[in-house]
């Protein structure tokens, strides 16, 4: 469950020759990752969970935190899926409308896998691009830096930073994109280098751009496919941790919820006859899972077609 | 070689320390300290607390301290928490079942996720592919803390064939269900990145030439397209090796293995200071071990690197 | 010494024989050929020293494996442990306890001086024994001047007459001493395992004890297995043969786990019970414990000033339905409660409080004409609360009931701050919070343990609500001979002072296999002992399923 090294360096690679070329390489692409089924199955299901997050809450005919007493103290019994009593997605154990809690849990999970992997996303490039741009000891500073947190245990990190600073959904995305830029950062230092004794660079120099104006303008720009490709892989990643930092209790404070809350939740009653609490969070966390990877698959074979 | 060696365990020494002052500072700053209780400790019971365990003393002090019996005499101190154990006991426990089951997950992984890659690969878009591949993507999002509650349910409540827990010296009805619930994402992660980088070697010119000139498949498979088509699946190995490892604290919470995964959630969920900071440096030699490992293993198949 | 050595020789052969020596319980129940019973604990165990041991279900391991001054027995009551009985001095301030002959598990005898050696090592702050404020508790001449290192624990009011009189000193009367010797921090130690093997004197194989077994196996984090001790005094009307602890941190996985037969004993997660009483009514026990769950409203100065008035504090309590928290979310038999000290605890008079009586329909009535008088509410300024709890489902669960319950009836606004438990805990006790989650667990079978917190001069008391004649009250009541007209009394000025908004007491709710018999399920302290259970035949289950 981790981003393949081999094919992004491949990517990157195959990015920098287009560049040498001077061609772009996204036209070709659009139309390579179109015709690609998985992939466009993949953002029909990305819209179709955006829509719902986004327009779910219209739908819902209670809201999070109302208590249904009707319900309450008999869920396995009453509390299933109905259309009659409003609750589509049946109720929590408390008796609170799952399909509206799903909703809500929809929106705190991408928010975590976007906003975790655009810190990722950000981070990465700029320190990579600046160490592999400044070069000499200033790279080999800020590389070491890279090793040194590379061997860091993440997630024992992460625990101990919500133990001390308290749950927040704050807390959660600087902690989520604490770490996972340091890929990111190689593959474009790697990138850069290759980039920065290119023509125009050269000449931008001459004529006394400013070195982070560089970066900026012409480097970063031409990082775009891979960062693109990355960040739309590291986003399930990003899910995946935040719902394990919910079932260790670590993770939103209530009445907010997320996916990995609500499965967790689901996941101890299973056996209790209230299977639809886990059933529906599980559901839209493997389709939205699925349709990042098929979209960032897709997004990768479409830049660095095998056939060349 | 030696000297890449060399080099990288020089780096191993500054990162541990990084590691250590990092989660010492952590550990400290957070609300509430190792004798935190529902009923407050009296003062006077406390400052006996405290100083036994040289809590009294300024931070720096402290760190000092514990580094120095960490060189000196491998001693990371005694337990806040378990009051008549050290931390060496909770590890020396707590440790060899994690690697136990751990290891046995981590070449169950190996093993099966590779073969099935290779399968796969080898009878593109047959049902054995598809099959293949719709497992390993089922099994890559399906977290393990809904999985190892239904194992429980299936194999242990209605089958009644496996015990729902415990470690009994690691018996192998015991390491059935820990070991599934802990391989089965990682053997699912590793089959999809074999079967991919085997296609990609499959269609690369020499085994074409090869198979071309009607050599027997099973051989040209072994000799030429395997050895290669590992690279990515050995580069993966390190960072999975770490998740593997926070992967057993869900492991040891559902199946009361005993390991130190649970050890180290609890200890830094009730401020034990020196269990927590011992299984983090434990963790993090292990990382920086097991990642130079992997450096190696990858030099040693791919001739063309060289450190 | 010979003739502990020809009991002990007579004792192990009665072992040898146990199929034969034990055929049928105490009354008359045909037994199980294996008498092994296995439960399940939460966590893994603190310690196995007594003098260290913090924790509940290190107490209970504890009781198997030392032996106190007296035991508790099936209904709560003390009966004879190592103490045979007592004379009380005229004063009531010296206790003579006589033992009785009694070995280790080495074979050596249990001497009055094994007992002076634990108890000054309780109070000892080199011990650093984080239970030394037991023994001030207890009031044991000159424990808090030893804990505070101003007196040599040589000092302690305990002394030994002879090898069996044992002799305690306290510093003011106390009616319910006795009841106080069941826990363990003050059962004896063998002073020469203790000071030869230090820290590790408590491994199995090591740990040499006084009580019905003997610790065999201790594996962290996954089980604790005693075995009986041939040497103890009874041994010969123990029937246990085993005991084994197994530690399984999810509540359902061990519900799982208990239904495949894997155990005799778990937890009922909250909300199961109803559900499982009618699928397995032997199997299902719900029976009062001694803890009672409370909101404090903190009156401090980092508190919410709202809750300062007393009209606030009073519309947020009345305005809880209690009735749905117990019947609806936790479901386990638990007793709505208006009050402070547990209701089945001994000798314990319910005073009578209005607000108990009046139907929820009237308490809401009251609560909405309060927050108006207040200046709070609907009409009123808007007022915003934060609930805070620790990680825990039903503590989640009640918090967000609660929520409801205030915005609904009274247009509260409420936040819930969920901490991970020691900076819950550590937030509570600096005063830092508004509205806080807190349960506390009788000590001892007596109403003072509960009420005795509330006193301005409590270290628990974290609410910053003090009060005169309600510290008046409770320092009388220690020498009264009845002291229940002042603890109603007490009562009644919480009820009216309102510093916290009384929940639920708690009821033990417990899924234990019909064949195992002789638990006490009356016991509200609920202190049981391996040596008082036994596992009946298979066939003999129906005949008495009493509880």
């Amino acid at each position: 469950m981790l981003v393949e090294q081999q094919k992004m360096e491949s990517l990157a690679g195959r990015l920098v020759e287009e560049e040498v070329k001077g061609r772009s390489p996204w036209a070709d692409a659009r139309r390579r990752f179109v015709r690609n089924k998985a992939a466009m199955l993949g953002l029909v299901i990305l819209v179709f969970v955006g829509a719902f997050a986004l327009f779910g809450p219209y739908i819902a005919a209670w809201s999070i935190d109302e208590l249904d007493f009707m319900v309450l103290g008999q869920v396995a019994e009453l509390g299933g899926p109905s259309i009659e009593t409003g609750h589509y997605f049946g109720t929590d154990d408390l008796g609170r409308d799952l399909f509206a809690r799903v909703v809500q849990g929809t929106q705190i999970s991408l928010m975590v896998g976007l906003v975790g992997a655009a810190i990722a996303v950000i981070v990465g490039t700029l320190w990579g691009a600046i160490a592999g741009y400044v070069g000499g000891a200033t790279d080999n500073v800020m590389m070491r830096t890279v090793d040194i947190l590379m061997a860091i245990p993440y997630m024992f990190v992460l625990i101990l930073l919500l133990v001390m600073f308290g749950r927040s959904i704050a807390m959660l995305f600087f902690g989520i994109g604490l770490l996972s830029w340091l890929d990111m950062s190689r593959i474009v230092r790697g990138q850069t280098l290759s980039l920065k004794n290119m023509e125009y660079i050269e000449a931008a120099r001459a004529t006394g751009v400013s070195g982070f104006r560089i970066i900026l303008r012409h480097i970063v720009p031409n990082l775009l496919g891979i960062v693109a490709v990355y960040a739309t892989l590291l986003v399930p990643l990003m899910i995946l941790t935040e719902s394990f930092i919910s079932f260790l209790g670590l993770g939103v404070q209530e009445p907010l919820t997320s996916w990995g809350a609500l499965i967790s939740e689901g996941a101890g009653t299973m056996q209790y006859g209230t299977l639809w609490q886990l059933l529906f969070p599980l559901f839209f966390f493997v389709i939205t899972l699925f349709g990042f990877f098929f979209v960032g698959d897709g997004l990768r074979d479409a830049l660095d077609p095998k056939d060349r | 070689m030696v000297s890449f060696i060399l080099k990288r365990l020089a780096v191993a020494i500054p990162t541990l320390l990084v590691l250590i002052v990092l989660s010492f500072v952590l550990m400290h700053a957070a609300p509430g300290g190792p004798f935190t209780r529902e009923r407050a400790i009296p003062p006077e019971v406390l400052v006996n607390l405290n100083a036994r365990y040289g809590l009294d003393e300024p931070l720096w002090k402290q760190i000092g301290t514990y580094l120095w019996n960490i060189v000196a005499h491998f001693d990371f101190g005694p337990s806040f928490v378990y009051p008549s154990r050290t931390v060496n006991d909770v590890i020396a426990q707590g440790f060899p079942i994690t690697l136990t089951y751990g290891a046995i997950s981590f070449l169950v992984a190996v093993i099966v996720g590779c073969s099935l890659g290779v399968a796969a690969a080898i009878k593109q878009n047959s049902w054995l592919d598809y099959l293949a591949v719709g497992i390993s993507i089922g099994a890559q999002v399906l977290p393990n803390f809904v999985m190892a509650p239904i194992l429980v349910l299936v194999f242990t409540l209605w089958l009644g064939w496996l015990p729902g827990g415990g470690w009994n010296d690691g018996q192998w009805e015991y390491l059935i269900m820990p070991v599934v619930a802990l391989s089965t994402s990682f053997m699912a992660s590793i089959a999809r990145i074999t079967r991919s980088s085997m296609l990609e070697v499959l269609a690369q010119n020499h085994i074409r030439t090869a198979r071309a000139k009607g050599l027997p498949t099973r051989r040209i498979l072994l000799r030429h397209a395997l050895k290669p088509a590992m690279l990515p699946v050995i580069s993966y190995l390190g960072p999975a090796f770490v998740t593997m490892i926070t992967g057993s604290v869900v492991i040891d919470l559902f199946f009361s293995t005993g390991g130190i995964g649970l050890f180290f959630v609890n200890a830094a969920l009730s401020r034990d200071y020196s269990v927590m900071m011992g299984i983090t440096i434990l963790i993090g030699g292990l990382t920086i071990l097991f990642n130079l490992v992997v450096d190696i293993l990858y030099a040693w198949i791919d001739p063309r690197i060289r450190y | 010494m010979t003739r502990s050595l020809v009991s002990s020789l007579l004792l192990s052969t009665a072992l040898a024989f146990p199929a034969v020596a034990q055929e049928a319980g105490p009354d008359g129940t045909p037994l199980a050929e294996e008498q092994v019973f296995t439960y399940r604990e939460l966590d893994d165990i603190k310690s196995f020293d007594p003098q260290i041991s913090t924790d509940v279900s290190g107490s209970k391991i504890l009781r198997d494996l030392f032996e106190g001054l007296y035991n508790d027995d099936i209904d709560g009551n003390q009966v004879p442990g190592m103490a045979t009985d007592h004379e009380l001095s005229e004063d009531g301030k010296t206790y003579t306890f006589n033992l009785r002959e009694a070995n280790w598990s080495n074979g050596e005898p249990v001497m009055a001086s094994d007992f002076v050696y634990s108890w000054r090592r309780l109070v000892d702050p080199e011990t650093a024994s984080e239970y030394a404020w037991y023994m001030e508790l207890m009031g044991v001449e000159n424990a808090s001047a030893i804990v505070e290192g101003e007196m040599e624990p040589e000092e302690l009011g305990i002394r030994a007459v002879d090898d069996r009189t044992l002799e305690v000193t306290i510093e003011t009367p106390l009616p319910y001493f006795i009841s106080m010797l069941t826990h363990p921090s003050t059962f004896p130690v063998p002073e020469a395992v203790v000071e030869e093997l230090g820290d590790a004197w408590t491994r199995p194989g090591n740990l040499v004890g006084n009580g019905a077994y003997t610790l065999t196996e201790y594996n962290p984090g996954e089980r604790v297995v005693r075995e009986r001790n041939p040497e103890y005094w009874n041994d010969e009307e123990t029937i246990l043969d085993r005991t084994v602890t197994l530690i399984i941190n999810d509540e359902n996985q061990g519900l799982t786990r208990y239904l495949a037969g894997e155990l005799d004993m778990t937890d009922i997660p909250s909300g199961q019970y109803p559900r499982l009483s009618e699928e397995y009514p032997d199997e299902a026990h719900s029976f009062p414990r001694s803890c009672s769950y409370i909101y404090w409203f903190n009156q401090g100065e980092n508190g919410n000033p709202a809750l300062k008035d007393e009209r606030v504090r009073k519309a947020l309590s009345y305005a809880i339905d209690r009735d749905i928290i117990v019947e609806r979310i936790l479901q386990g038999g638990q007793y709505p409660s208006y009050n402070w000290a547990h209701q089945a605890t001994a000798g314990f008079d319910l005073p009578e409080i209005d607000y108990a009586g009046w139907t929820q329909e009237e308490r809401n009535e009251r609560a909405k004409e309060l927050i108006a008088e207040a200046g709070y509410g609907p009409d009123g300024e808007p007022l915003t609360v934060t609930i805070q709890y620790n990680t825990d489902e039903s503590h989640r669960k009640i918090a967000v009931a609660v929520s409801q319950f205030w915005k609904q009836t009274l247009g509260v606004n409420v936040e819930l701050a969920n901490y991970e438990w020691a900076t819950h805990t550590d937030r509570l006790q600096d005063g830092n919070y508004e509205i806080a989650r807190y349960a506390w667990c009788g000590d001892y079978n007596e109403a003072s343990t509960y009420l005795d917190l509330m006193t301005s001069y409590s270290d628990h008391n974290v609410s910053g609500w003090t009060d005169e004649t309600y510290d008046e009250l409770m320092s009388e009541s220690k020498t009264m001979q009845d002291p229940n007209p002042n603890y109603t009394e007490a009562e009644q000025i919480l009820a009216d002072n309102m510093p916290f908004a009384p929940i639920y007491q708690y009821t033990g709710v417990l899924m234990v296999d019909p064949q195992v018999r002789n638990y006490p399920f009356d016991n509200l302290m609920q202190n049981w002992y391996s040596k008082d259970l036994y596992i009946a035949a298979e066939d003999a289950s129906s005949s008495s399923s009493a509880n």
